[in-house]
């Protein structure tokens, strides 16, 4: 699911509140019938930028959660290799993040969101500072990664085609004072791949998206 | 070595040789009397003549100036940590800390003198005093500018606040606290030499003095070469510890 909004609505608010990185000044978010007023250990967060510890090395790096968890052991360690690999930096593990590129360095800071196995994966404009490119090897690999992990996403962007081509479902934020100004179901089918952003099905959920968010007619 | 190694070596080289030889030929040409100012063959012979004298006296200034830094690190960093974590240690301690800083050292130091003694130990709290600041700074500093997105990442995980401090914010602060640790052991070696000056049985301020006293010029500037080359000493010895310290920070950074 992926929350999609112009700058400043609180699109992040919102997916810090579910993280419980913060506290609402009013309602309550319920996660399969339960409360979340605080950080629950069973979500990965990925951040905009990729946040990664400049002294440790990269497998390190992945295995920072694991620490905190107190779950650091062989097993973990031959999870985070895996994880890695599959994000095509098999042979990086005892770099360290200066030496990798931005892309790069947010691959790593998706293995160490996925290290501890979460449910939720709540993604805040991760791919936002990458070049376009890079930005959609990104989310090809996230739409891997969700197959491959079974974890659900939650995920925030302002990018309309990014929205569409990641998620099942697509919530608009409005302007200021943010209202949902539209729940888009996205149907197309998976797996996906580059080929579709150019189909009609695509462009026409693109339009209503911009439509919610009002820059189009 | 490369191309860099040898630039980075030849360049002060040549720096330094400029000085010297300038310095040389204004004596020389000049007749400037040795006492008003010896040429650099003058302290040259004069610190071979007297490298026994210049060694023994090295030994206490450098004790003292170690140990004062020390010490200063010993209760400086844990001062640090406390007054940055905590707010009311923060407000209760902090303006004491700034109000002793702006007593000018020097002028403390003959009090020190009179409750330590001419020994070493004055110079030993002297040195601890003016190293003790930088240090407690500059940690502060880097305990407040974690990155906020790291301190969002522990407690995404719940992490205690004791993880958050062994695993974010003190390797987060090292490279704070080892520029706070470069500017306060040359300080430390200066808070040596003036408790010396004021009063001392030993070291190389007390032979700069005694020196400057009997007209020896060329022993008196070969002293103070002696007290640069230790404070360069010490400062190289804390830069190598901190690459020992933080490897990582030399990757990427050239």
């Amino acid at each position: 699911m992926t929350l999609l909004g112009p700058s400043g609505c609180g699109k992040t608010t919102f997916l810090k509140i579910v993280g419980g990185l913060i506290s609402a000044s009013s309602g309550t978010i319920q996660i399969n019938g339960r409360d979340v007023a605080e950080p629950q250990p069973d979500f990965g967060v990925v951040f905009q930028q990729a946040n990664l510890m400049p002294w440790r090395s990269i497998l390190k790096n992945v295995l920072f959660p694991m620490e905190i968890l107190r779950r650091s052991d062989s097993a973990a360690t031959l999870r985070a290799k895996e994880l890695l690999a599959l994000v095509g930096l098999e042979g990086f593990e005892q770099s360290y993040p200066s030496q990798l590129s931005g892309g790069m360095q947010q691959r790593v800071a998706l293995c160490r969101a996925l290290i501890h196995k979460p449910k939720l994966l709540l993604m805040d404009e991760p791919f936002g500072a990458l070049d376009e490119l890079t930005r959609m090897e990104m989310q090809d690999l996230l739409l891997d990664i969700r197959v491959k992990t079974g974890a659900t996403v939650m995920f925030v962007t302002h990018s309309i085609s990014e929205a569409v081509y990641i998620s099942d479902i697509v919530a608009v934020f409005s302007k200021r004072p943010s209202v949902i100004a539209d729940y888009i179901v996205v149907d197309l089918p998976y797996p996906r791949a580059a080929e579709i952003r150019y189909s009609a099905e695509f462009t026409d959920l693109e339009h209503r998206a911009g439509r919610a968010l009002g820059i189009t007619r | 070595m490369t191309f860099r190694d040898v630039r980075n070596t030849i360049y002060p080289v040549v720096g330094i040789t400029i000085v010297l030889l300038g310095w040389q030929l204004y004596t020389h040409l000049l007749g400037i009397n040795r006492i008003v100012l010896p040429s650099p063959l003058d302290i040259l012979s004069a610190s071979i003549a007297n490298w026994d004298v210049l060694l023994r006296e090295s030994w206490p200034t450098f004790l003292e100036s170690v140990l004062g830094f020390a010490l200063a690190v010993a209760i400086g960093i844990p001062f640090a940590v406390c007054v940055a974590n905590s707010r009311v240690l923060n407000l209760t301690f902090y303006p004491i800390l700034i109000a002793t800083q702006s007593i000018p050292k020097v002028a403390v130091a003959p009090i020190i003198l009179v409750w330590f003694g001419l020994g070493m130990q004055s110079k030993l709290v002297i040195a601890f005093l003016v190293a003790f600041f930088p240090i407690v700074v500059d940690t502060a500093a880097g305990m407040r500018a974690t990155p906020a997105g790291l301190l969002d990442l522990a407690r995404s995980l719940r992490a205690s606040s004791i993880q958050v401090f062994l695993k974010v914010q003190f390797p987060a602060a090292l490279p704070f606290i080892f520029a706070g640790a470069k500017v306060a052991v040359t300080l430390a070696v200066i808070g040596a030499v003036i408790g010396e000056f004021i009063g001392s049985v030993g070291g190389l301020g007390n032979l700069l003095l005694t020196a400057n006293s009997q007209l020896d010029s060329p022993l008196a500037w070969a002293a103070l070469i002696w007290l640069s080359g230790l404070g360069i000493l010490l400062f190289a010895a804390v830069a190598i510890a901190e690459r020992i310290v933080m490897p990582w920070s030399e990757i990427g950074h050239h």
